[in-house]
C-alpha cells in the first residue's frame, strides 16, 4: 500500500529522488549488489557462517572443561586459541556484523522510508572489506602456529609472547590485521547508516515517529564509529610492537631467563584503549537488541510500546554513559580508588535508564493482547535473560564486590547471559519476525518453537550453574582444572552437565538453520504483512521488497509506528503510511 | 530567518537559534537542513577520524609523559644545519606552511567551483594537491634525515625508544591521509575539467552524476588533515 495523495500537514518533498544503480547482470545483481537488501543477506550469512565455526569452538571447549582429559588433542594451547577466537568471533564478526550490517541494512532504509542507503557503492565495498575480514581471521587457523591464544582481549605483553599461541607466529598479526580491516569495512557501511537515518527519511518522518529498531541501530552506529577508533589505534601500535619491535605496550620483560629487546611501554594503555573501545562494544550489541525486542513486544502484544520518548531517550543516555565507564573492566589492574570510585559509579547509573526500558517493556506487555508467537516467546525470554544478566552486572560494577570475583566463571556468566544469550535471543526472534519479508514465507512454526524451549532453558541450564562454580573461585580461562583443590567432585560434575547442555543447545541450532533454508522452499506463503505490523517494511508493495524498496511513490508518514489497537480503528492497527485520524492515538504530541 | 533550501527548487523559511535547531531535529526527512548527504557523510567521517588521531596523540602523550628516560629535545633532534648554523624546526616551519597555504588554495578552490568556473578550480585544485606531494615529499625527506641518523621505531641515540617510534607511527599516519588527499583531488580535479559536474556525466563505480558541491566536500578532508597537522605540529614538535 503506497499513498500517493499528499494530505495537509506533511511538508514537501526535500530531496529529488535518488537515482538507483540498476545491475545489468547477475554478477552486479546478486553478488556486488548496491542493493542494501541484498548487502544485509550477504552480512548475515557470512556472520552466520563464521559464528558457526565459534559455535564449533565453543563445543571443543566444553569437552574439555567437561571431560579434562579425555581428549587429547585440545592441548592447553589449543584450549587457549579456542576461546580467543571464539569470543572475539561471537563479539565482533556475528554479532557486531549481524545487527549493524546484517538488520541496518536491510531494515534502515526500509523502515524509514528510503529507496536505498544514501551511498550504496560504499555500502557494497564495507561488506567485501568485511568478507575480507573473516577470511584473514579464517586464515590465522591455517597459518603455521594456528591462531593467536591471547585472549579475546589481547593484553600485552602476553599477547605477543612466545609463551602464547601465535604471539611470535603469525596468529597475532593476522588477528590485528583482520580487526583492523574490520574496522575500516564498518565505517563505510556505518556512515551510511547514521547517514540515511539523519538525511535520508521519507515525507512525514520525524525522528520521533522512528520504529524502536531504527533507534537502537542508528545509536549504536554512532558509538561503533566513535569506539572502533580506539580498537584501531590500539590494533596498529600493537601489530607495530610485534612486526617492527616498538615498545608501545611492552615493558622491559624477560622470556625464558633472556631480555627481551623492548623497554618502557605501558600494558595499562592498551587496556584503557582497548576497553574504550570493549565498553561501548556491549552496548553496540545490546542497544539494536533493545530496539527490535521493543518492536517484537509491541507488535506481539498489540499495544503501543509505553512510554516511546522515554525509550528513545534512554537508547541514548545509555550510548553516551557508556563511554564514560570502561575502566571497570581494570579494577584489578590497578587503579587510583578515587578513579575506582567514578567508574563504579558511572557504571550503577546505566543501571537507570536500562531500568527505564525493562519496565516499559513490562508495562507495554501489561494487559496487552499478548500473542505467544515464536518472535515473542524469544523477546519475552530476552527480557528475562537481560534482566539475570543485568543482576549479575551490579555485582561486577562494584569494586569491593569485583575483587574477588574477577577472572571466575561468574563474570563469564555475566557476560554471556547479558550480552550473548540476551541479544543472541533477540537475533532469532527478529529472524523470525522479519523471514517472512525476506522471504516471503514464513518459518516452521513447529521447529520454531522446539528451538525456542531448547534454546532458552538450555542456555539456562549452561550459564546459571556457572555463577556457583565462580562464586567457588573457580577461574575462567583455564585449560585444566582437575588439581584445583576448589573443584570439589560435584563441581566437576557440574562441568561435565554444562558441556552436556552446550552440546543439546548446539544441535538446536542445527534444527534452526535447516528451518531457515527449508521454509525458503516450503514455508507457509506469508503475504506482505503476516504479523499485521504497522511499520514501512511491511507496507511495501512487493514483498519480498524489489529494488527501491516502494514502487513508484515514496511513502508519505502520517503517524508513529505504535498505533495498534486504537479505539475507534477498524483494524487493530494502522499502518504509518495509513491518512486520517481514527481515535485516541497515543502518539507523543 | 534560516531557510531550507530543497532540492526541488523551493526555499522554506525557518526559525533560527536554538528553536531552529530543535526544529530541524523534529522535523521530517532531514536533521540537517541544506546539508547534503555527501557532506554529512564527510562530517561524520572527520569526526569519527578524529577520534582515531585523538587516540594517536593520547596514546603519545602517555608514553612521553611516563617515559623514565629522557625525551630527544626536539629542537635539536628537528634542526637544520644550513649556512654552518643550526637552525631548529625550520624545515617543521616550511612543511607547515605548505600546508597551510595548501588550505588556502583548496577554499578557492571551492569558491570558483560555486562560480562554475571550471579552469580555474581545476588548477586550484592541482596547485593543493602538488603543495600536499611538497609536504609529503619533504616529510620523506626528514625521516630519511633522522634514518641516517639513527632513529629507528624502536630506538634512538638519544633517549626514549618511543620517541621514534610515535614519531613515525604519527606523521606516517598523518602522511597517508595526506597522500589519499593528492590522490582524490587529482580525481576530483580531473572531473572538473572534464566537466563532469556540467554535463552530469556519471561515476565510473557508483553511476552517480556529481555535483560541484564533490570540491567543497573534498575541500571538508583537506582542511581536516591539516587541522590535525596543527595538533601533531604542536604536541610533537613544540613540546
Amino acid at each position: 500500500m503506497v499513498d500517493i495523495t499528499p494530505a495537509d500537514g506533511i511538508p514537501p518533498a526535500e530531496v529529488a529522488e535518488v537515482e538507483l544503480y540498476h545491475p545489468h547482470s547477475w554478477w552486479t545483481k546478486y553478488v556486488f549488489s548496491q542493493d542494501a537488501k541484498v548487502i544485509a543477506i550477504q552480512y548475515s550469512a557470512t556472520a552466520t557462517g563464521i559464528g558457526l565455526v565459534a559455535l564449533v569452538l565453543s563445543w571443543l571447549m566444553r569437552l574439555q572443561l567437561g571431560f579434562p582429559g579425555t581428549f587429547d588433542f585440545i592441548t592447553p594451547e589449543a584450549y587457549y586459541q579456542f576461546i580467543t577466537m571464539h569470543g572475539m568471533i561471537m563479539v565482533i564478526y556475528l554479532l557486531t556484523a549481524l545487527f549493524l550490517g546484517g538488520f541496518g541494512n536491510y531494515l534502515i532504509p526500509l523502515m524509514v522510508g528510503a529507496r536505498d542507503m544514501v551511498f550504496p557503492y560504499v555500502n557494497m565495498l564495507s561488506y567485501w572489506i568485511y568478507l575480507l575480514a573473516v577470511l584473514v581471521l579464517v586464515s590465522s587457523f591455517f597459518a603455521p602456529g594456528g591462531p593467536t591464544g591471547a585472549g579475546w582481549t589481547l593484553y600485552p605483553p602476553q599477547a605477543i609472547m612466545s609463551g602464547t599461541p601465535g604471539g611470535q607466529d603469525w596468529g597475532i598479526i593476522l588477528m590485528l590485521s583482520s580487526l583492523i580491516l574490520f574496522i575500516i569495512g564498518f565505517t563505510m557501511g556505518g556512515l551510511n547508516y547514521v547517514v540515511t537515518v539523519l538525511q535520508g527519511r521519507t515525507r512525514g518522518m520525524t525522528m520521533m515517529r522512528l520504529p524502536l529498531t531504527v533507534w537502537g541501530i542508528f545509536t549504536a552506529t554512532v558509538m561503533a564509529l566513535l569506539a572502533f577508533p580506539a580498537l584501531f589505534v590500539a590494533c596498529v601500535m600493537m601489530l607495530l610492537d610485534r612486526a617492527l619491535g616498538t615498545s608501545f605496550f611492552m615493558p622491559a620483560i624477560s622470556e625464558m631467563g633472556e631480555q627481551l629487546q623492548h623497554n618502557g611501554g605501558s600494558p595499562i594503555l592498551f587496556q584503557h584503549l582497548f576497553w574504550f573501545f570493549g565498553h561501548p562494544e556491549v552496548y553496540i550489541v545490546a542497544l539494536p537488541a533493545f530496539g527490535i525486542v521493543s518492536d517484537l513486544i509491541s507488535t506481539h502484544a498489540r499495544k503501543n510500546i509505553f512510554g516511546y520518548r522515554m525509550m528513545v531517550w534512554a537508547i541514548v543516555g545509555i550510548g553516551a554513559l557508556s563511554f564514560v565507564v570502561w575502566a571497570h573492566h581494570m579494577y584489578v589492574s590497578g587503579m587510583d580508588p578515587y578513579f575506582g570510585f567514578f567508574f563504579a559509579t558511572t557504571t550503577l547509573i546505566i543501571a537507570v535508564p536500562t531500568a527505564i526500558k525493562v519496565y516499559n517493556w513490562v508495562l507495554t506487555l501489561w494487559r496487552g493482547d499478548i500473542h505467544l508467537t515464536v518472535p515473542m516467546l524469544f523477546a519475552l525470554a530476552f527480557i528475562v535473560t537481560f534482566v539475570n544478566g543485568g543482576l549479575t552486572g551490579l555485582f561486577l560494577g562494584n569494586v569491593v564486590v569485583d575483587v574477588p570475583l574477577s577472572d571466575t566463571m561468574f563474570v563469564v556468566a555475566h557476560f554471556h547471559m547479558v550480552m550473548g544469550v540476551a541479544p543472541i535471543l533477540v537475533v532469532f526472534g527478529a529472524i523470525y519476525h522479519w523471514y517472512p519479508k525476506v522471504t516471503g514465507r514464513m518459518l516452521d512454526e513447529m521447529l520454531g518453537r522446539f528451538h525456542f524451549w531448547v534454546t532458552f532453558l538450555g542456555a539456562y541450564l549452561i550459564f546459571f550453574p556457572m555463577h556457583y562454580l565462580g562464586l567457588m573461585g573457580v577461574p575462567r580461562r583455564y585449560a585444566e582444572l582437575t588439581d584445583m583443590t576448589i573443584m570439589t567432585e560435584s563441581a566437576h560434575h557440574l562441568n561435565s552437565f554444562i558441556s552436556i547442555m552446550a552440546f543439546i543447545v548446539g544441535f538446536a541450532q542445527m534444527v534452526f538453520l535447516f528451518n531457515l533454508i527449508w521454509s525458503i522452499r516450503h514455508g507457509r506463503e506469508a503475504g506482505g504483512n503476516p504479523w499485521r505490523a504497522t511499520t514501512l517494511e511491511w507496507q511495501t508493495p512487493h514483498t519480498p521488497p524489489t529494488h527501491g524498496n516502494f514502487g513508484k511513490d515514496l511513502p508519505i508518514v502520517y503517524r508513529w509506528p505504535y498505533d495498534y489497537s486504537v479505539p475507534g480503528a477498524k483494524e487493530d492497527f494502522i499502518p504509518q503510511n495509513m491518512p486520517g485520524t481514527f481515535g485516541p492515538s497515543r502518539e507523543p504530541a | 530567518m534560516a531557510e531550507t533550501l530543497t532540492h526541488i527548487g523551493k526555499t522554506e523559511p525557518r526559525p533560527s537559534g536554538w528553536q531552529g535547531i530543535a526544529a530541524d531535529w523534529s522535523s521530517d526527512q532531514r536533521a540537517f537542513k541544506n546539508v547534503s548527504w555527501g557532506k554529512a557523510m564527510m562530517w561524520i567521517f572527520l569526526l569519527s577520524d578524529t577520534f582515531i588521531f585523538g587516540c594517536f596523540l593520547l596514546s603519545y602523550m602517555t608514553a612521553r609523559m611516563s617515559t623514565r628516560v629522557p625525551w630527544p629535545n626536539p629542537s635539536e633532534v628537528f634542526a637544520l644545519r644550513i649556512g654552518g648554523s643550526d637552525i631548529p624546526l625550520i624545515l617543521i616551519a616550511i612543511m607547515t606552511f605548505v600546508l597551510i597555504s595548501s588550505s588556502g588554495t583548496m577554499a578557492m578552490a571551492a569558491n570558483f567551483g560555486y562560480r562554475r568556473d571550471r579552469r580555474k578550480t581545476a588548477i586550484l585544485m592541482l596547485l593543493t594537491a602538488a603543495l600536499g606531494a611538497t609536504f609529503v615529499g619533504m616529510q620523506a625527506f626528514e625521516w630519511t634525515k633522522l634514518i641516517t641518523e639513527g632513529v629507528r621505531p624502536w630506538g634512538n641515540p638519544w633517549g626514549a625508544a618511543q620517541f621514534g617510534s610515535s614519531f613515525f607511527m604519527i606523521t606516517g599516519f598523518h602522511g597517508t591521509h595526506v597522500t589519499i588527499g593528492v590522490i582524490f583531488l587529482i580525481i576530483v580535479a580531473r572531473k572538473v575539467w572534464r566537466g563532469d559536474f556540467d554535463t552530469g556525466r556519471r561515476g565510473f563505480f557508483t553511476s552517480r552524476t556529481g555535483r560541484y558541491e564533490n570540491v567543497e566536500i573534498m575541500g571538508l578532508y583537506w582542511h581536516f588533515v591539516d587541522l590535525v597537522w596543527v595538533f601533531i605540529f604542536a604536541f610533537f614538535y613544540l613540546w
